[in-house]
C-alpha cells in the first residue's frame, strides 16, 4: 500500500502509468457523453411541468457535481502536498483549478439560462447560488495566488492553504437547499433514495455525470503530465525523454 | 508518519476546523438573512417588515387564483399549510405558475395584510416526469403531493407495463 502510493509520488513513474490509462478515460469520456447528450437531448421524454427546457439537466446536474468534486480534488491534493511534501499532487492541484473554475461557470451558466424560463429569472441571491458564485471566486483565487508568486513553492503553498480552507464552502453548497428557503429546488439524486424521476430521465443523466468524471480524470492526467515536464524539465529522465525524442523527429522528417 | 508530518497535519486540520467553526458561526447567526423569503407563517408572526421590499414564499393554495378578464390583475393565495397570505399582483406570471405550485412572490405588506407583488417567480420541486405519466396519475386522482412521492415508482411499472390504465392505481 505505502509502496505504490510512493510510487505515485514519483513524478517519472506517474508520467509512464498515465500514458497507459489515459486513452482508455478518453475513449470512455468520448463514449459516455455523446451517448448521454444523444440520449438525454434526443430521446429522453420532456418534463410534464417543463417541457424541453429541462433538458438542461444533462449539462447542468453533471458540470455541478464536478465543479464540486475537482475543488475537494484539489484541497486533497493540496494536504497530501503540504504534509507528505509529494509534488505531483501540488501539480495534478494545479492543473485541476481552471477546470475546476470553467465547471462552474458552465453550472451558474447553464443554471441562468434554465432559470428564464422556469423561475422567471435568470439570477436571485439565494443561498445555492450564492454559494456556488463564491466557488467561482475560489477557484479564481486559487489561480491567482498560484501566479502571484515568483517562488513556485510559495505558490503551492498559498494555493493548497486556499483550497483547503475553501472546501467548507462545499458542504455549504450541498445543503444549502435543505438549511435555508432557497429558490433552488432540493437535490434530485441522494444516495439514500431513489432518483426523483423516472428511469429513462435519469439514466442518460447517470451516462453524462460518468462522462464528465471520465473527462475530468482524463484532461488532468494530460494536464498533469506536460506540467511534470516542465517542472522536471532540468531532471535526467526527462531529458534523456526528449533526446529520445529530438534524434526521432529529423528522422521522421527525412522520410 | 513522522512527527513532523503528523505536527503539520494537526495544524492544517486545526486551521480549517477553526474556519470552519467561523463560518459556521456566522451562517448561523445571519440564518435570518440567508433564507431567500418569508414562509406565511413568519408574515403572519409580524416577523417581516412592512412596506419595505420583502420575499414571501410557499405555495399557490388550490383553488385561490382569481384572475381579472379585463387586465393582467391576479390574486392568490400563499401558504405555507400553517397560515395564509393573500397576494395582489399585476403582470405577466410565469409559466410554471399554477396552483399547487410553490412560487416567490417579491413586493410590499400593506397594512391591509395583503403583499401586493412587483415580480412573482415559480419555484419547482425536485421531481420531474414525463407528461403521459403525469396525465396517468392525476386520472387516477392523485394529488400533486402524492404523485410526486409515487412519480419514480410508477414511472418504473409505466416502462413493465406498457399503456397505463387509470383502474390500475
Amino acid at each position: 500500500m505505502w509502496a505504490f502510493i510512493h510510487k505515485l509520488g514519483s513524478p517519472k513513474w506517474f508520467y509512464g502509468i498515465s500514458a497507459k490509462l489515459q486513452p482508455w478515460f478518453w475513449a470512455a469520456a468520448a463514449l459516455l457523453i455523446v451517448t448521454g447528450s444523444l440520449w438525454g437531448l434526443a430521446f429522453a421524454p420532456a418534463d410534464y411541468q417543463q417541457g424541453n427546457s429541462f433538458r438542461i439537466i444533462y449539462v447542468h446536474v453533471p458540470a455541478a457535481f464536478l465543479a464540486q468534486s475537482i475543488f475537494i480534488a484539489m484541497a486533497v491534493s493540496g494536504l497530501v502536498f503540504m504534509v507528505w511534501k509529494i509534488k505531483v499532487a501540488d501539480m495534478a492541484a494545479a492543473v485541476m483549478a481552471p477546470l475546476g473554475a470553467a465547471m462552474t461557470f458552465v453550472a451558474l451558466f447553464s443554471g441562468a439560462v434554465w432559470g428564464v424560463p422556469t423561475w422567471g429569472t435568470w439570477w436571485m441571491w439565494d443561498a445555492r447560488l450564492t454559494s456556488m458564485l463564491i466557488l467561482l471566486f475560489l477557484y479564481l483565487g486559487v489561480i491567482a495566488l498560484r501566479g502571484a508568486f515568483t517562488s513556485r513553492d510559495s505558490a503551492s503553498r498559498a494555493a493548497s492553504v486556499l483550497a483547503m480552507v475553501g472546501v467548507i464552502n462545499i458542504p455549504i453548497i450541498k445543503y444549502s437547499v435543505d438549511w435555508w428557503y432557497t429558490l433552488h429546488q432540493p437535490a434530485s439524486f441522494t444516495l439514500t433514495s431513489r432518483p426523483a424521476m423516472p428511469t429513462e430521465m435519469w439514466l442518460p443523466l447517470v451516462i453524462m455525470v460518468l462522462g464528465f468524471y471520465c473527462f475530468f480524470i482524463a484532461l488532468t492526467l494530460m494536464r498533469t503530465r506536460s506540467e511534470i515536464l516542465r517542472r522536471e524539465a532540468n531532471k535526467h529522465w526527462v531529458q534523456e525523454l526528449v533526446a529520445g525524442q529530438v534524434v526521432k523527429v529529423p528522422a521522421e522528417e527525412a522520410r | 508518519m513522522t512527527p513532523k508530518r503528523k505536527q503539520k497535519l494537526f495544524i492544517i486540520l486545526g486551521l480549517v476546523s477553526l474556519a470552519a467553526i467561523a463560518v459556521g458561526l456566522t451562517l448561523y447567526a445571519l440564518r435570518a438573512n440567508i433564507n431567500l423569503f418569508f414562509s406565511p407563517v413568519q408574515i403572519a408572526q409580524g416577523d417581516a417588515p412592512m412596506e419595505r421590499q420583502i420575499r414571501a414564499g410557499g405555495m399557490v393554495k388550490e383553488g385561490s387564483v382569481s384572475r381579472d378578464p379585463e387586465s393582467l390583475d391576479v390574486e392568490f393565495v400563499v401558504t405555507d399549510y400553517v397560515d395564509d397570505l393573500e397576494v395582489y399582483y399585476s403582470g405577466i406570471l410565469p409559466d410554471l405558475f399554477r396552483e399547487g405550485q410553490g412560487v416567490v412572490v417579491v413586493g410590499e405588506l400593506q397594512a391591509d395584510g395583503r403583499l401586493y407583488a412587483d415580480k412573482v417567480l415559480a419555484r419547482h420541486d425536485e421531481n420531474y416526469m414525463p407528461p403521459e405519466v403525469a396525465q396517468a396519475l392525476e386520472e387516477a386522482g392523485y394529488s400533486p403531493a402524492d404523485y410526486q412521492a409515487k412519480a419514480a415508482e410508477v414511472g418504473k411499472r409505466l416502462d413493465e407495463e406498457g399503456v397505463p390504465q387509470a383502474s390500475e392505481y
